[in-house]
């Protein structure tokens, strides 16, 4: 039977582990607060760069001399895949959602034929993905978002993106990132940022809509502006992917919390049996004791 | 006609600003604009330097933007930028060493691409500069 001892120990320990979890339960509470502030805060921007983005492609697509970033390069055969995961764990599986649908659309496009590279953002998804597709990493980037997602940080992923582009490494590009849907979901998301996909015909047919005045010419502008909507998706795919990480650590750290609990309770009720095993072993053998005198 | 004209100001970031003035000023690369309620339909770049807000005839606030694209319409004036900044509260060392860190990252550009890129970061810079009080 084990000891007395060994049971408190093991019950103190449990207690400091449950006020470790408890207390990054709160952080990410906190955190995760502010994450979400700021992704709601940076939809406006995203949205109207979205419209105005649309508005000029819809009329561009289809002329020769469209902005490859919009039109793509007529191929389709080099894939890039940007997944967006956290630098640090203990989030449940967060991370691991992310890597496991990278790893089942990477191996689809290899099915086909399609060659895979990889950009992956956070120190969690590129040491996976390192390891199974190490000469296929076209890049990466991490520590992003520690202490919460800035534009100037989510810039250079683009400018990255667009480079690699410009240097033909790659045809399509698709972030993945976890879509935060609540502090208990998650939904992980694939979107295509290159070559920028054009709206449903629905949204652009909304009536006659008066041609605006560009200034300069419409090429220039969507030249300019197609670089910087890819930054801004980028952008909010890091802050929905940091959101996602807050509300997951908090979600899992909340359960830790509770087994912790749970542990305590059982370890305490069977030490108390051990306790009272024991005082009954010592009462019996002294009546016994007594009783042969 | 509506005697104002509801101004957004959008960073990546967060909605700046977002309320009816009188009239803005815009710079765009092809020349100031002065926005006035019940402007026709207009997308346009801006390139870096101050916008102006007038109320009651006079000029009430000056921001400073990096460069963006203006979105016009009759009722409302969007403006996106990557960067605004009140002129009241640009302070003229961390300007001067934005402009240094922008002239070492021209200087260290390899790339066609990164060359240009810190030349529109040293403008930015410059123009900063030039309206820190």
């Amino acid at each position: 039977m084990p000891s007395l001892k060994s049971f408190k120990l093991r019950i103190n320990s449990v207690k400091s582990t449950r006020k470790i979890t408890s207390a990054m339960k709160m952080v990410a509470a906190a955190k995760l607060r502010r994450a979400q502030q700021s992704a709601e805060a940076a939809r406006p921007y995203s949205e109207r760069m979205r419209r105005m983005v649309s508005g000029l492609a819809a009329g561009q697509a289809g002329m020769p001399g469209a902005p490859k970033l919009l039109a793509g390069t007529g191929r389709d055969q080099v894939h890039l895949l940007i997944p967006c995961t956290a630098d640090r764990g203990l989030c449940g599986a967060l991370n691991s959602s992310i890597v496991r649908d990278t790893r089942r659309l990477a191996q689809e496009l290899i099915a086909q034929g399609h060659t895979v590279k990889f950009l992956p953002v956070g120190r969690k998804g590129r040491d996976v993905l390192k390891r199974d597709f190490g000469s296929q990493i076209a890049g990466e980037f991490t520590g992003i978002g520690r202490k919460g997602v800035r534009y100037a940080e989510a810039a250079p992923v683009a400018e990255k993106i667009v480079e690699l582009f410009a240097a033909g490494e790659f045809d399509v590009a698709t972030l993945i990132f976890n879509r935060f849907k609540s502090a208990m979901t998650q939904v992980v998301t694939r979107q295509q940022v290159v070559p920028f996909p054009l709206p449903e015909a629905a949204e652009t047919a909304s009536g006659p809509r008066a041609v605006p005045i560009f200034e300069p010419d419409e090429g220039k502008i969507l030249g300019e502006l197609l670089p910087r909507n890819l930054a801004v998706q980028t952008f909010q795919a890091l802050l929905e992917s940091a959101a996602s990480e807050q509300g997951a650590r908090m979600t899992a750290m909340d359960s830790a919390t509770r087994n912790a609990g749970d542990m305590i309770d059982r370890l305490t009720l069977k030490y108390n049996r051990t306790r009272q095993a024991n005082i009954t072993k010592e009462l019996i053998e002294i009546i016994s004791g007594a009783e042969a005198l | 006609m509506p005697a104002t004209i509801v101004f957004d100001l959008v960073t990546p970031e967060r909605l700046l600003k977002s309320e009816p003035v009188e009239m803005v000023v815009v710079p765009g690369t092809e020349g100031d604009m002065g926005v006035l309620p019940g402007h026709s339909l207009l997308i346009g770049m801006v390139r870096p330097g101050e916008i102006v807000i007038f109320e009651n005839g006079k000029p009430s606030e000056r921001i400073f933007v990096a460069g963006g694209f203006v979105d016009i319409a009759p009722e409302r004036c969007t403006v996106l930028t990557e960067e605004a900044i009140p002129l009241t509260e640009i302070p003229r060392p961390e300007a001067e060493a934005r402009l240094a860190r922008a002239r070492e990252a021209l200087s260290d550009a390899a790339t066609d691409a990164a060359k240009a890129e810190a030349e529109r970061r040293v403008h930015v810079a410059e123009t900063l500069l030039a309206r820190a009080p």
